[in-house]
């Protein structure tokens, strides 16, 4: 499917994103900005949608803005060869969004990593605990903008 | 033999620079010569001419010892040839790479394992204080040496498979010249009490 294509079709199922093709990380990228309450029911139209067939998530991040956070989802079609990124604006205070690790497996780790670093807390995730960071660490979020550590860091 | 004949003997055969050595002199006798020593120095020689280092490379310092373990660089040259998987076959710990607050109860374990005397080579700017990138975190000990003693610090980011052979060599003479780590340790207790 071309990007073209791609645009028509995502439009379709979700009137309220909004796409655009982001020309800072190369070309044939689709970004779709989804609101995170609906990111679940899109997420599942993603990989079961004959003509999508999203089957590989090979990136799950999240980006801390310092005003919100923004969870990144980075999508490949094995089959068809095409790409889309989907990204959700996310309350900083609290965030929280549905986990997608029981449509991917993979992104059962990578929410888990999410989850230590930024503090996203992941809705119905199996098994939401830390993953690399020890014990102990819960609440604190190396990967925030503001998260400090008087002990082991200099401020600068 | 008394000590006013190992003097001159001394002086007749300087040790060469740079060179390979026999601890000890030859006394010519009729008939042949015989070798005169220290136990201890031939020990020392004994040791630094096998030390064999424990597979253990963190980060990408760890590529640069593997280069030169290879062909062209060849460590082996200098009896470094046998590198364990194991720490309790292993004479040196090159630490090669991050060590990160997760990692140091694992490399404190790994040294606590190995057999005396033991040597510690720190390779690259993050096994000697943290490096040049991520000293800033959370997570990066700041120095191997905060968990165990090291012998050789070796400068770079990473240091080139030459700088590698050189801290190595520098380890030898290290060796050769005296005592262990663990008799200087027992020396100084035993002198104090």
């Amino acid at each position: 499917m071309t990007n073209e294509e791609l645009k028509i079709k995502l439009a379709e199922i979700l009137p309220t994103a909004t796409i655009e093709e982001a020309a800072e990380i190369g070309p044939g990228w689709i970004t779709v900005n989804v609101e995170p309450i609906e990111w679940l029911a899109f997420a599942q139209q993603l990989r079961k949608e004959e003509a999508l067939h999203f089957n590989f998530l090979f990136c799950l991040t999240c980006i801390d803005w310092k005003t919100h956070l923004t969870m990144v989802y980075h999508l490949r079609s094995t089959i068809f060869h095409h790409n889309i990124v989907v990204k959700a604006k996310l309350d900083r205070d609290k965030p929280a969004i549905e986990t997608v690790s029981h449509i991917w497996r993979t992104a059962e780790f990578h929410e888990r990593e999410v989850y230590e670093m930024f503090g996203v807390d992941f809705l119905n995730h199996p098994d939401l605990r830390l993953l690399i960071l020890p014990d102990g660490w819960e609440g604190k979020n190396p990967m925030r903008k503001d998260f400090e550590d008087p002990v082991n860091m200099i401020r600068l | 033999m008394n000590k006013e004949n190992l003097k001159i003997s001394e002086s007749k055969n300087p040790p060469l620079e740079g060179r390979e050595v026999f601890p000890g002199e030859i006394k010519e006798l009729p008939g042949g010569g015989i070798v005169l020593s220290k136990l201890d120095d031939i020990i020392n020689w004994a040791r630094s001419n096998s030390l064999w280092p424990l597979t253990f490379a963190t980060s990408c310092c760890g590529i640069e010892m593997m280069s030169t373990a290879g062909a062209k660089y060849d460590f082996s040259r200098f009896g470094f040839e046998v590198a364990r998987a194991t720490p309790r076959q292993a004479d040196v710990i090159i630490i090669a790479g991050t060590i990160v607050n997760k990692m140091a109860p694992v490399l404190k374990r790994l040294y606590d394992q190995m057999a005396d005397p033991k040597y510690v080579i720190a390779m690259g700017a993050c096994a000697i204080s943290g490096g040049p990138f991520f000293y800033n975190t959370y997570s990066v000990v700041k120095g191997a040496d905060h968990v165990i003693p090291v012998d050789v610090y070796v400068a770079g980011c990473p240091p080139r498979p030459e700088a590698l052979l050189h801290s190595l060599i520098t380890l030898q003479q290290k060796i050769k010249s005296g005592m262990t780590r663990e008799q200087i340790k027992v020396h100084k207790e035993s002198t104090k009490g």
